[in-house]
């Protein structure tokens, strides 16, 4: 299942619909990566709501897009991490590797966040 | 729903079907909110550890009563190398592969139960199990 | 395994089965009689109306015979159920339920005894047949009377976890959730659940646990509380930690545990007015307020 990625102004909005291979999440990291500097976007959202698992390869995708995104200078935010998604990467152990990454509760949280860090 | 389902492992699309029928099961036997995720995760993981470490196995997820309490028991078997060293595999952030070294560890700590067996050349088989 | 003698072959036992069914039948009024009187001499009978001891003893008594006729025993497992449903064993004791099966199968047994006394191969037959029946039944309704106080059990506990834990909306996007009582394991996870829940309903973006009323916080404890922080944090919520009095502060340096994780500000109040500065809100008297203006 491809992740569209939408442009929103000085955004990349990537809203996952399903639950994602590994190769459509590295896939979704090149894209992103790649746009990024295309379209000189200073922030992205990945919006990981419809996802009921993250699993340690999600995270540490997720965690690397954002670091990838970061040097292209683009800030990355996830949002929409479910309750029980958030607890059981909790128990697995995988919170420490998400520790530089920025989160949000929904895709408005996100915006206003990115809004607060570029246009502030 | 049957109370034994095999999914065979050897593409990462396979870990997905495992932890999607992981999860159904669980859902029949009677888990819900967190305990659902927990189960697809660990799930996840173990079916991770078979592509990264052995290419192909398969994963066995099935019912299981013990008296009055029920509960779900995931088995992943593969035919891969083997671990030579169980405790250091066992270890938070050991890995020989390209993962975050979380998959055994972590797998423990969302299960209630966890046994490994594993033989040098001849295979691992992980069993985890976790109760209502 | 009931092995009979070998004089009695199927047959022989069928016929004697059908025997004892009869003798019970006809005795049912009497027997039944005995059966409530020696309840009520050992006090078993306590607390229920003479309705209720003529219908449930009858019921009772025809449930056994029922299951001595034909070897089924799911009108001992349904009438178990109905009793259980109606919170009829809820009001009852153990003493109670184990008693009076254990007397009616004393009354059943002595019966017999009477009756075959002068055949002992006939009596012997006839308690083969009888006590394995009068066995099951009993396991039947004490298993029911057990499951239904493991379902009382577990209804207080939940209760009790739910009201235990309040997570309260302070104002728009801060929650305060004080914690009274030990954590353990389990609690930690409940509440950590309910907390996430909350973060998500109410659209928290921060969150103050408070822990005065928490006796002991040890390194599990703590390691609970940064797990909770980091999950909330997934979330994008803050957690502010208030209420480590100063020997939990000491013990837990001491033993060395990593709290630079933890977001802790000494009370409730100041708690409240940290993460007022975080959302942005600033707390003045109508008189400020009217100076502004």
């Amino acid at each position: 299942m491809r992740v569209p990625i939408l442009k929103q102004g000085d955004y990349l909005i990537a809203p996952i619909q399903s639950a994602l291979s590994d190769a459509d999440f590295l896939r979704m990291q090149n894209e992103l990566v790649d746009q990024v500097g295309k379209l000189r976007s200073r922030g992205v959202i990945v919006d990981v709501t419809a996802l009921d698992v993250m699993d340690s390869f999600a995270t540490r995708t997720l965690r690397s897009t954002a670091l990838m995104t970061r040097l292209r200078g683009a800030e990355t935010v996830i949002v929409g991490v479910q309750p029980e998604v958030a607890f059981s990467m909790v128990q697995l152990g995988l919170t420490l590797r998400m520790e530089d990454v920025e989160t949000a509760l929904d895709l408005d949280e996100g915006l206003a966040f990115l809004d607060r860090q570029t246009k502030g | 729903m049957a109370d034994e389902m095999r999914v065979p492992i050897s593409t990462d699309a396979d870990i997905i079907t495992a932890r999607q029928k992981g999860r159904a099961l669980a859902e029949w036997v009677g888990f819900s909110g967190s305990d659902l995720t927990i189960i697809a995760s660990a799930i996840s993981e173990l079916a991770r550890n078979i592509i990264e470490y052995a290419g192909h196995g398969e994963i066995i997820i099935r019912l299981a009563e013990r008296g009055a309490r029920r509960g779900i028991v995931i088995v992943a078997r593969d035919d891969g190398p083997g671990i030579p060293d169980v405790a250091l595999a066992m270890q938070d952030g050991y890995s020989t592969g390209k993962g975050l070294g979380l998959g055994l560890p972590g797998a423990r700590r969302l299960m209630d139960e966890f046994e490994i067996v594993s033989e040098v050349g001849k295979g691992t088989t992980v069993t985890v199990g976790k109760w209502r | 395994m009931v092995t009979q003698p070998e004089e009695w072959g199927a047959r022989s036992v069928a016929a004697l089965r059908r025997e004892l069914v009869e003798h019970f039948t006809e005795k049912r009024e009497e027997l039944r009689q005995q059966w409530v009187e020696q309840m009520t001499a050992k006090g078993l009978l306590a607390g229920l109306t003479q309705t209720e001891i003529e219908t449930e003893s009858a019921t009772i008594y025809d449930t056994c015979i029922g299951c001595l006729e034909t070897g089924q025993y799911d009108r001992a497992q349904t009438y178990a159920t109905t009793l259980a449903e109606r919170g009829v064993l809820r009001g009852m004791t153990s003493e109670q339920i184990i008693g009076g099966m254990l007397t009616l199968r004393d009354v059943y047994g002595r019966s017999l005894f009477e009756r075959y006394q002068k055949d002992m191969k006939r009596l012997s037959a006839a308690l083969d047949i009888y006590e394995p029946v009068a066995n099951k039944i009993l396991s039947i309704i004490a298993l029911a009377f057990i499951d239904e106080r493991e379902k009382v059990v577990r209804q207080q506990q939940e209760a009790i976890r739910e009201i235990s834990t309040p997570v309260l909306q302070v104002r728009n996007r801060l929650l305060i959730m004080p914690i009274i009582g030990l954590i353990d394991a389990q609690r930690a996870r409940q509440l950590t659940e309910q907390l996430l829940r909350s973060i998500r309903a109410n659209r928290a973006k921060v969150v103050v646990i408070d822990i005065t009323g928490v006796p002991t916080v040890d390194s599990k404890v703590a390691n609970n509380l940064i797990q909770t922080v980091e999950a909330s944090r997934l979330m994008g919520a803050v957690v502010i930690v208030t209420g480590l009095s100063a020997e939990v502060s000491q013990t837990l340096v001491t033993i060395g545990v990593d709290l630079s994780k933890l977001n802790t500000v000494g009370d409730l109040q100041g708690g409240i007015e940290a993460a007022d500065r975080l959302l942005g809100y600033k707390v003045i008297t109508t008189e400020q307020a009217t100076e502004i203006r």
